[in-house]
Formats: C-alpha cells, structure tokens, sequence
C-alpha cells in the first residue's frame, strides 16, 4: 500500500492506437545482478538459510527405533505400505486429513506472521527464496560480485567464461540433484536408497522423481529466481490483505529522506534528505526494486535493504533506519512528529492467533487422544435376515478391527441385548455364545460373523443390541447394532 | 473505456481504462518469457495432434500415428490383470474344492472371484444377496434341495436343474397328483394338513389324521416318513421352517396338486471350471454350507 490515495486524471487524452504504440504488450526479463552485504538482516537470512537447508537434507538421515521388522527412519512416508512416519507417530491413510489440519495450521500461522512482521516467509523462509539465494551465492562466489559479473554477462565469449558459466551451472545441477535426491529420501530408506543408488539398482519411478526435482530446482532457484515472486506465486498478490497499517514492513522513511540528491563530504544536510541516491538500495536487492517508490508486490521483505542503507549512512555520519523495518502508520507519526507504537495485539492479529490455536488444539487433541485400535462392524444389509430350517433367525456381520499396534490383540466377543444368540465365526465354523477375534498386528482384520436367535424371542422386526468386545486387562469396546428379522 | 486510461502517478504505468469499484488495474507489461512457454505449450500440442487420436473427421477421426485407442489400453490391463492372477487360477484348477478352502489366502481369492461371478450370473435368479424368492432358492440358509456339501454344489452349478440340453442335469420328478388325477381334491386338503402338521401349521386335526395315509403311501418315497427330504433325488424337507414357494394351506395344496418346478441352467461350458470352482466355494461360504 502506497500512500497516494487515486491517479489523477490524464490532461491530454490519447488516442488508443496512440497509447498501444506507446506500451509493449511484452517486455523482455531486465536481469537483476544483487550486491553482496553484510549486516543485521542479511546475518539473519543466512541463519534462516541455514537452518532451513539443514533441517530439509539432514532430517532423513535421523533414525528412529521402531522394534524389528519396522523402518528405523525418523521421518518416512512409506507410499509402498501406507504409513506415514514421524518420530513416534505413525499415521495411516484414513488419517490424511491431519495433513489438511497441516496446511491449515500453515495457513494460519503464515497469516499471522505476514500480520505481524510483514514478509519474514517471502524474504526469509520460503524454499524458493532459500534456494535462489543460495544460488546466487555460489554465483557470486564463482563470477564475482554485481559489477564483475554484469562485466562478465557483457563480455565476449572466451575460455575464461565458458569455465565460469560452466562451473557455475556444474555447481548448480549437483546442489538440485543433492536437492531431488533429499526430496527422495523423504520416501524411502535414506542409507538403503544411497546404496541402491551408487550400486545403479533403483527403480523408475526414484530416477524419474529425482530428475524431476532435480529439474525444478535448477529451473526455479537457478534461472527463474524473482520470476517466482513475481509472476508465478500467489502470496504477493494477496499480501495486501494481510497488512495493515500496525505490520512491521520494510518502510523507506520518506519524510527524513525526501528531498533526495546527490552529497559531496563535507556539505551540510540542512534543507535536503538524508537520502544521497547511492541507489545501493536497489543494488542488493534480489528482486531488484526501488524501496523508495513504497511497498510493493516484488518486495520480499528481506531486508536487505536496510543493511545497504544502514552501511552508507555509517559513513556519511548520519543516522541509521532511512530505510527501517517499521508500520506504515509508525512512518505517518514520524512524520507528524508524533510518537511511533507498537500495536502488536490488535483484532487481526488476535483472531488468527485464536484460529490457529483452535486448529493446533483440534489436531493436537486429535493426535494425543488417537486410539491405536479401531473397530468397525459392518452389518449385512442383502439380504437382511436369513430365515434357518429350524425357524432361527440370522444376521450376518462383518468385523473389521484395525490394530495399528505391533502386537496382536485378542477379544472374546459376546453380545448383550438378545435372548440366547448363538455366533458362527466363518473360519472356525463353531456355533458358540462367545467367540474369540484375534487382531493381527499393524492390520486391518476382517472377520464374518454370523448371529442366530429364535424366532420367537424378538419382539419387533429390528432389535436394538450391543457387541461387547472384551480384553484382558484392558477396558471393554462396546459396538450398538441392530439385528433385523420378519415383520412382526 | 478506453479513452479513460490513466497514468498512475507513482509508477508511471497506464492502467487498463476499466474500474471496479472504485478499483483500477495497471496495465503492465507481461514478461516474454509467458510468451515463449505459450509457444512451447502450443508446438507441444502439435506433436500430440499427429501422434495420439485428435480430430473427429468426417468418418470418424484421426486415428495418430502411434495408434492408441483406450479399448487397446484396456484390453492390455485386463490381461496384466490376469497374468497376476495366473498363479491362483492354476492351483485353483489343480486343487480340489477341499483344499481350496483349507488354504485361506487361496480361500480369499476363490471368495472375491466368485463373488464377482455371482453378481453377474446368479444374482438374476437367486437375487443379488443369494437370499432367492419364491422358485428361487435362498442359498444363504441351511435347507438344500440337492445337497450343500461342496461337491453337491459343484454338481449342481455343472448341471443344472431340469436343463434339458445337459444329459445329468438334476430332475427332481413330483407326480401332479391333481392335474393328473391321482389324488382327489378332498385327499389333497387332508395330506396338505398332514404335510403343515410336520411344523405345528395344521389347524385341522381330524384331516391331519387322514392325511397321514395317503401321506405314508404317496410321499413316504422321495420324503421320507418324518418328511425330512432326500437330497439325493431332490425331495425338499417338509418338516422345517423354510418353504420354497410359501407356508399357507393353499400354496402347499397347489404345490400337491400341480408342482411348479424350476429350471437352471447348467454352467459347464458357459464358464470355465475355475470360476465354477470359485463359484461353488463361495455360495458355500454364504452360511448354509455344510
């Protein structure tokens, strides 16, 4: 958001065929080569960076005991057997929706964090913006800083840059493999894979995923960069609605930098800005912006910037935050001469962070409260009754008990509700009043079970009754269904 | 309009000359390099347009050069289907129908596939729950007019019930004691009593008592003296709680006097013995299997 409220209105009109030849329909990528900076936001960057690349290559390698027979990785989704795995939790596809309670929580937490202190995702967290920078790096490391490699671009081509651009790109395609490879690892057994790999034995689908990462990670952190930011992701277009005048945004102080211009050392700063127009501002930035036109979409909010600004104004003896990580309404108070605040806890802000709790506490809740046993009974509904020789009525049912622990569990299961049942276990073929289920471990059991009274004890055609299914030492699961007979 | 774009003041840009409320939009430049990946989108399509199925011509359409048809496609997942199953189809066929249903991954396999032949061949008649109607058998309940062992079952399934092209198809020969006079209308109501007397039905007792002789010289043969059936000429048991055609006096009398007598088809040669087999092992697991 700017602060000019509408356009004014143009005073000579043109004509259409006049303003089509005036605008391109197309322009043409203008490359953006950023300086090299040090400072408090560009330290910070680099800890984002590293803690991020960190996390994202080391975490497969984190092993975590299971018992025998199971995957002994920390973080694995097993596409192969439907588990997914992190650290003690183990989730099963019926469970996916915890990943949309994930997003959700992502969700929520992004907006409260862009309401707050502005872009720190954009211009700090966010993959696209950790990898471009981390190509940037190597390219700064391999051809030079801006002004050497604007040079180098101009240049003719030689041997001198043919090996540049070569390494540069070299260096590029091994950190996207290492990138597709990590991505891999989430899927599969890092130490196996890396040997399948090295011994050349993975199937397709590991090459083709690979390769296909690999390639988006070059293409996107590589040659794309601000691309992304610019025209390829949502967030920027939708960031308006997340500011408002109390976030903490990279702010140009205009009023202490305007009237802007040129400095000699030794001239006084008395009736003009601080602002020299070193144009630094727009040297180091990755998206190539001019902060000093306002906030707009291609800002990311790195902040490095600030760091530029910061850095020529030690030397000039002026004082630091021309360009400062501020709320637009603290830069209108400023200017005022009035006092600036901090207005951190405001109704945004307040009802994101209840959102989010309210997800957070639901998914916690849901994950701390999961059972590891669930049984579902299925009652046949085709036909609804089978009528016996000897007048008997008899319903049929299938039980189907997930037991997601990795021990088998054993239940007698008796009924409660019907006069003498009598249950046929198909498998056993015994005619008992108590069966015994057994659960098999990490499985999904089914078990038909057939349920048979005299006719004369059901007193309506639809008899309300409960399973009980009983287990050593731990409490009793009880199951309501109905048993069906003839209309009576 | 077009003649309202306007220049806005910060950037320099023109904007498109629309408003929404009060919004206007920047009419900036697009990037070119939108551009070049439409035209690679668009040169990709080309090569779609010659190689895959594409326009509808005047007789048909344009059938691409790699000759892809979705019915090829399928045909071919079929037969990997099949090669999966090539293994349990074999020991299907070497087994017999006792060790079929010994072996419970084998068991599991014989139960999918005959139900899946069930809903397509016997469901017409014996319902899509094998619970039958009226003429048609339940084959989930625990009465068999020809035996529900396995191997009855898989008799039954080859040949069928009074199918006249099938030479041991299975007749079960009721004489129609009315239509062809045998037994008079009176005699028909005593034994008919007699008969609902086996189940507490009968509700005249002097007819019940009457009934018992002609029962003992007509019926005895194929029903034997407590009318407990025989499963071996197809006689039913008229002394339990499931009646095929109905449980009231006059259904049983119209049954006497003319029987209504069902026809099945018989299935060897219309499928092949391992779906029979799979076939038999399910309807034996349906409950009634003994």
């Amino acid at each position: 958001m700017n602060d000019t409220v509408s356009p004014p209105p143009v005073e000579d009109a043109k004509s259409v065929r006049e303003l089509r030849e005036e605008l391109p329909l197309y322009v043409a990528r203008v490359k953006v080569y950023p300086k090299r900076i040090k400072g408090f936001f560009r330290r910070w960057k680099w800890t984002a960076l590293t803690v991020c690349l960190s996390v994202y290559y080391l975490a497969p390698w984190l092993r975590w005991d299971r018992g025998p027979g199971q995957p002994d990785q920390a973080f694995l989704i097993d596409m192969g057997s439907r588990r997914a795995y992190f650290l003690w939790i183990e989730i099963w596809p019926q469970e996916v929706y915890y990943l949309a309670g994930l997003l959700m929580i992502g969700a929520f937490g992004l907006f409260l964090v862009t309401s707050l202190f502005g872009r720190v995702w954009c211009g700090h967290f966010c993959p696209q913006t950790v990898w471009t920078d981390l190509f940037m790096a190597v390219e700064r490391f391999v051809e030079g800083d801006r002004g050497a490699r604007i040079r180098l671009d101009k240049a003719a081509w030689s041997a001198r840059k043919v090996a540049k651009k070569a390494t540069k790109h070299a260096i590029w395609i091994a950190i996207s493999v290492a990138t597709g490879g990590a991505w891999i690892m989430y899927f599969n057994d890092a130490p196996t894979l890396i040997l399948d790999i090295l011994h050349l034995e993975v199937p397709l689908a590991v090459v083709f995923f690979i390769g296909l990462f690999s390639a988006t990670t070059y293409l996107l952190g590589g040659l794309a960069r601000e691309q992304v930011c610019t025209y390829m992701c949502p967030w920027p277009r939708f960031q308006a609605a997340m500011f408002d005048e109390d976030s903490l945004i990279v702010t140009y102080q205009k009023w202490r930098g305007e009237p802007r211009g040129a400095y000699r050392k030794g001239e006084s700063f008395e009736d003009r800005g601080d602002c020299v127009d070193c144009k630094q501002c727009i040297a180091v930035c990755p998206t190539g912006i001019d902060i000093r036109d306002g906030n707009q979409l291609e800002c990311i909010g790195c902040a490095l910037c600030i760091d530029a600004c910061n850095e020529v104004m030690d030397r000039i003896g002026r004082p630091r935050n021309l360009i400062d990580y501020t709320t637009t309404q603290n830069l209108v108070a400023r200017e005022r001469g009035e006092a600036p605040r901090l207005h951190l806890i405001r109704p945004r802000t307040l009802i994101y962070f209840l959102l989010l709790s309210i997800v957070g506490g639901v998914i916690f809740y849901g994950l701390a409260t999961r059972d590891d046993l669930e049984i579902n009974i299925l009652r046949d509904r085709n036909p609804l009754f089978v009528t016996l020789s000897d007048g008997s009525v008899r319903n049929g049912y299938t039980f189907k008990i997930l037991n997601k622990d990795h021990d088998a569990r054993i239940f007698s299961l008796a009924i409660e509700g019907l006069q003498l049942p009598q249950m046929r276990l198909v498998g056993n073929d015994q005619t008992k009043a108590v069966q015994t289920l057994i659960a098999a471990p990490d499985h999904v059991s089914t078990y038909r079970v057939y349920v048979s009274v005299e006719r004369d004890t059901l007193k309506t055609d639809a008899t309300d009754f409960e399973f009980r299914l009983i287990e050593s030492g731990k409490p009793e699961h009880r199951h309501g269904s109905v048993f069906r007979g003839p209309k009576k | 309009m077009a003649t309202d774009r306007e220049k806005d003041a910060v950037t320099g840009t023109e904007t498109t000359g629309h408003e929404w409320d009060g919004i206007r939009e920047l009419d900036n430049p697009l990037p070119k390099w939108w551009l070049y990946v439409m035209y690679a989108c668009i040169l990709w399509s080309v090569g779609y347009y010659f190689l895959y199925p594409a326009i509808p011509w005047l007789d048909g359409h344009t059938k691409g050069t790699l000759g892809y048809t979705e019915r090829t496609r399928l045909v071919e997942d079929i037969a990997e289907a099949r090669a999966a199953q090539a293994s349990y189809f074999k020991q299907i066929e070497t087994s017999s129908l006792a060790e079929i249903r010994a072996n419970q991954n084998l068991l599991d396999f014989a139960n999918a596939g005959g139900r899946a032949s069930f809903a397509e061949n016997c469901a017409p008649c014996h319902g899509s729950g094998a619970a039958g109607g009226p003429g048609y058998p339940n084959l989930a309940d625990d009465d068999w007019l020809w035996g529900g062992k396995l191997e009855n079952i898989y008799a039954t399934l080859r040949h069928g019930v009074r199918w006249p092209q099938d030479e041991d198809t299975r007749v079960s020969d009721m004489p129609r004691f009315g239509e062809e006079e045998l037994l008079t209308k009176a005699q028909i109501s005593d034994v008919t009593e007699y008969v609902l007397s086996f189940t507490d039905k009968s509700e005249d007792a002097a007819a019940a008592g009457r009934g018992k002789a002609i029962y003992a010289e007509q019926c005895v043969a194929c029903h034997g003296p407590t009318g407990d059936g025989n499963m071996e000429v197809g006689a039913p048991r008229l002394n339990d709680a499931i009646w095929f055609y109905g449980d009231d006096k006059a259904t049983v009398a119209a049954q006497i006097a003319g029987p209504q007598q069902g026809v099945m088809p018989s299935w060897q040669g219309r499928l092949d013995d391992v779906t029979l087999k799979m076939l038999t092992v399910y309807v034996h697991s349906l409950g009634g299997g003994q």
